[in-house]
C-alpha cells in the first residue's frame, strides 16, 4: 500500500465517534465604527495612518514620507513613482526598491489588517522586499471582523493572499520590539478612495 | 535512546540566576498580554468552545478532509504528496529539491520540519537551509532545538545573542545592542534569499474546502521564503486540516491573541497556488499523528494550533526552559506529546508539572493538558518506569496521607520545622521545594485547628 493510502486507511482505522460541527455565528452585534476601530488597531500593530496632504499630490506626500528614497515602485494608478510594476518581470528585480505603492482589496477593522493578494501586488515580493510599504486605502472598504473577512469569495479565486497588520516585527531577542526584522521597516496607510486619484 | 533527565537538564539553567529571573518574567508577561487580550473578546469562552468543536468534529473527520483538500489543492495546480513518517517526509522535500537543482533553501518556522530532523537531512546531502525567522535562526547557528514554539531563542539573553553571531555572522563580540543585532541578521539573511532556489514553509491551518493553507508570521518570513524563489514547498501535519475557510475566523481570532496578546499576528498569508512560472509542492506528514488519533486518552492533543500559551503558564516551564525538555516539543504541550513518540526516553516529562492545570484553562482549544498529564504518570509508573527517590517519596506520602492522625502529626512538625530550622536545613539539596525559591511562612494555625475551634465556638 502506499503511504497516502497507509494514512488514510490508519485515519479509518481510528474509528473516532463523530463529533458534529458547531455553526459559526458572525459575533457582530454592536461592533464599533469600522474606520475608527481600524486606526486604532492599525497604530496598535505599528501601522502609520497618514492623511493625505492638502494638495492632494500623492507623488509628492510620499516622497516628503521618504526623502532619501531613490527607488519608488508603484502598482496603483494614482501614483507615478519611479518604477512601474508592470515593468517587473521577477521578484528579484524589487531588491533595491525604498517604497512599494499598494493598494489593498480591503481592510478589517479589528485587527488592523489590510488584505493583499497577487492582484493587487502583481508581483507578490513587492510587499516584503520592499524597505517601506504605502498603502492607499478607501475608508469604505473596511470590513467590521475576521467572521466577516472569511466569508469573503476573495480567497477562493487568489492563489496568494495576505492580511498584513503592520510593519515586519520580531520580539525574539529579550522581547525588545524591533521593526523591520526581515520584510518592511514600516507600513503607511493614507486613505485616498477609489477612483478619487 | 537516552532518557531525558529533565530535572538534571534544567539544573544548567537554573544556575543562571539572571536568565531564570528574565525568562520567568518574560513569559509571565506575555501570558497577561494574553489574558488582557481575552478579557478584551465577549465571546471568548464561546469560541474556544467552538474552535474546541470544530477541531474534533475534523478528527473525526480526518480521512475524508485529508481527501477533500488534496483533490482542491491538486485542482488549484499545487503537487501533493503523502509522507507516512519523518524519514519519507526528508526524502520527498530533498527529491524535490535535487530535481530542481536547488542548493540553498530558506525556510520560515515549521516544528514539524524540526520534528523530522530535516536539516540536518539535507544538509547531509548537499543543500544549505537557512531559517529566516529570527529566533529559530539564533537557534540554528547555536545548533539548538527551539526552546519554545513561538519565541524560539527566549531563553537566551542579548549576550547570549551577541555570542551566537560573533561566531558565525562576525558582528561585535562587544556589542550586544538588540537592534544591532537584529540588523545584522537582517543584512546576512537578505542576500541568502534573494539567492535561494527553493522556499520552504510550514502551515498553521489547510483549509479542506479551499485547498489552500494559512501561515502566520511576524516577521514576514514566510511571504518572502515562498514569494521571492519559483520553487515553495510547505510541510504540514495532517492534523492541520479544517473543514471550511470561515472556520479560519475562529482560529485566527485566537491564535495570536493566546500566543502573544496580540489580535493577530502581522502576516496572516494563503497559499492556494503557485505563483505565474512557480510551482507549488504539499507534503502532508502523519509521523506517529495517526497512531495518536487511535490513543482514547491521548488523540485530544491533535487538536493544538501551537499558540504556546500553555507554556507561558507553566510555572515548570517558565523556570526550567524549553531545552530542558530534551524534545522538539517542550512545556506542557510537549510533555503530552513527546512521550508518544518515545515513551521510554521521555517517561521523566510527565513529572514536570505542579498539576496546577493553568495550561488547561488558557489552552484555544481546551485540551485536557493536566489530565493527560496525569494519564502518562499513571502508565509510567505502570510501567515501574519512576526513579528511585521519587518512588521511596511517593511510597512515604501514600502512608502519612492515608493516615489522618499521622498527616496531622506530620504538617505540625513541617510547621515547626520551617520555622525553627536553620536555613542551610531547609535550603539542602535534598529539598527540592528550597531549590530558587523561598519556602512561604507557614500559616498560625492549621485549617484543621481553626476548624475545630470555631465548630467548637459555635
Amino acid at each position: 500500500m502506499n503511504s497516502r493510502n497507509a494514512i488514510l486507511a490508519s485515519l479509518r482505522g481510528a474509528q473516532r465517534t463523530p463529533a458534529m460541527l458547531p455553526d459559526v455565528p458572525m459575533f457582530d452585534a454592536g461592533l464599533p465604527p469600522a474606520l475608527e476601530k481600524f486606526k486604532e488597531t492599525f497604530a496598535s500593530m505599528g501601522g502609520i495612518w497618514a492623511d493625505r496632504s492638502m494638495d492632494g499630490d500623492l507623488d509628492a506626500q510620499i516622497r516628503a514620507r521618504f526623502p532619501d528614497a531613490k527607488v519608488i515602485c508603484s502598482a496603483v494608478p494614482e501614483v507615478a513613482g519611479t518604477r512601474r510594476i508592470a515593468e517587473v518581470r521577477d521578484p528579484h528585480e524589487l531588491s533595491d526598491v525604498d517604497v512599494g505603492i499598494v493598494r489593498p482589496r480591503f481592510a478589517v477593522a479589528e485587527t488592523g489588517s489590510i488584505w493583499l493578494s497577487e492582484e493587487e501586488y502583481q508581483v507578490n515580493a513587492l510587499g516584503y522586499l520592499s524597505q517601506h510599504l504605502v498603502a492607499l486605502l478607501d475608508p469604505a472598504d473596511i470590513v467590521g471582523n475576521l467572521h466577516h473577512t472569511y466569508h469573503r469569495s476573495d480567497f477562493f479565486s487568489a492563489n496568494y493572499a495576505v492580511l498584513m497588520s503592520g510593519p515586519s516585527a520580531t520580539a525574539d531577542i529579550e522581547g525588545v520590539l524591533i521593526r523591520g526584522a526581515q520584510g518592511i521597516r514600516s507600513l503607511t496607510v493614507i486613505p485616498v478612495a477609489r477612483g478619487a486619484g | 535512546m537516552k532518557r531525558v533527565d529533565h530535572v538534571k537538564a534544567s539544573r544548567e539553567f537554573i544556575a543562571d540566576e539572571k536568565h531564570i529571573e528574565f525568562h520567568d518574567k518574560r513569559l509571565w508577561t506575555l501570558r497577561t498580554l494574553r489574558d488582557e487580550a481575552a478579557h478584551g473578546i465577549e465571546e471568548w469562552e464561546q469560541l474556544r468552545s467552538l474552535a474546541s468543536g470544530i477541531k474534533e468534529h475534523a478528527l473525526t473527520h480526518l480521512a475524508d478532509y485529508l481527501e477533500e483538500f488534496e483533490r482542491n489543492a491538486t485542482n488549484n495546480g499545487v503537487t501533493v504528496h503523502w509522507a507516512k513518517d519523518a524519514e519519507e517526509h526528508n526524502r520527498i522535500v530533498y527529491e524535490i529539491l535535487d530535481s530542481h537543482g536547488a542548493k540553498t533553501l530558506v525556510k520560515s518556522k515549521s516544528m514539524l520540519t524540526d520534528e523530522c530532523g530535516m536539516r540536518e537531512y539535507l544538509e547531509a546531502r548537499g543543500v544549505t537551509v537557512v531559517e529566516t525567522d529570527l529566533g529559530e535562526r539564533i537557534q540554528q547557528l547555536d545548533h539548538q532545538h527551539p526552546a519554545h514554539i513561538v519565541v524560539p531563542a527566549v531563553h537566551k539573553l542579548a549576550s547570549d545573542v551577541s555570542r551566537v553571531f560573533s561566531k558565525t555572522l562576525g558582528t561585535d563580540p562587544d556589542n550586544d545592542d538588540v537592534h544591532y543585532l537584529a540588523e545584522a541578521q537582517r543584512d546576512a539573511t537578505r542576500p541568502l534569499i534573494l539567492n535561494a532556489a527553493a522556499g520552504m514553509t510550514g502551515c498553521n491551518f489547510a483549509v479542506a474546502e479551499t485547498g489552500g493553507i494559512t501561515v502566520c508570521t511576524n516577521e514576514g518570513n514566510a511571504d518572502l521564503s515562498a514569494n521571492v524563489p519559483s520553487l515553495h514547498i510547505a510541510s504540514i501535519g495532517i492534523e492541520k486540516v479544517i473543514p471550511k475557510l470561515e472556520h479560519l475566523g475562529v482560529f485566527i481570532r485566537m491564535l495570536s491573541r493566546s500566543a502573544l496578546g496580540s489580535p493577530i499576528t502581522q502576516y496572516t498569508s494563503h497559499f492556494r497556488g503557485p505563483r505565474k512560472g512557480g510551482e507549488m509542492h504539499f507534503v502532508l506528514v502523519d509521523n506517529g499523528r495517526s497512531a495518536r488519533l487511535a490513543m482514547d486518552d491521548f488523540w485530544y492533543s491533535l487538536k493544538c494550533i501551537r499558540c504556546g500559551a500553555c507554556m507561558n503558564t507553566c510555572p515548570v516551564y517558565r523556570r526550567s526552559s524549553g531545552l530542558s525538555y530534551g524534545g522538539v516539543y517542550s512545556g506542557p504541550i510537549g510533555v503530552v506529546i513527546n512521550p508518544t513518540f518515545d515513551l521510554k526516553k521521555y517517561s521523566a516529562l510527565p513529572f514536570a508539572s505542579t498539576m496546577n492545570g493553568s495550561c488547561t484553562n488558557v489552552c484555544p482549544v481546551k485540551i485536557n493538558i493536566h489530565e493527560q498529564i496525569y494519564k502518562w504518570r499513571q502508565i509510567v509508573v505502570e510501567q515501574h518506569d519512576l526513579p528511585f527517590v521519587k518512588t521511596q517519596a511517593m511510597k512515604l506520602a501514600g502512608k502519612v496521607l492515608a493516615e489522618p492522625p499521622l498527616y496531622r502529626a506530620a504538617i505540625k512538625a513541617a510547621d515547626t520545622a520551617v520555622a525553627k530550622l536553620p536555613r542551610a536545613f531547609i535550603y539542602n539539596p535534598f529539598n527540592a521545594w528550597g531549590k530558587q525559591r523561598e519556602v512561604p511562612d507557614a500559616p498560625e494555625q492549621t485549617f484543621r485547628d481553626w476548624y475545630l475551634k470555631n465548630r467548637n465556638a459555635k
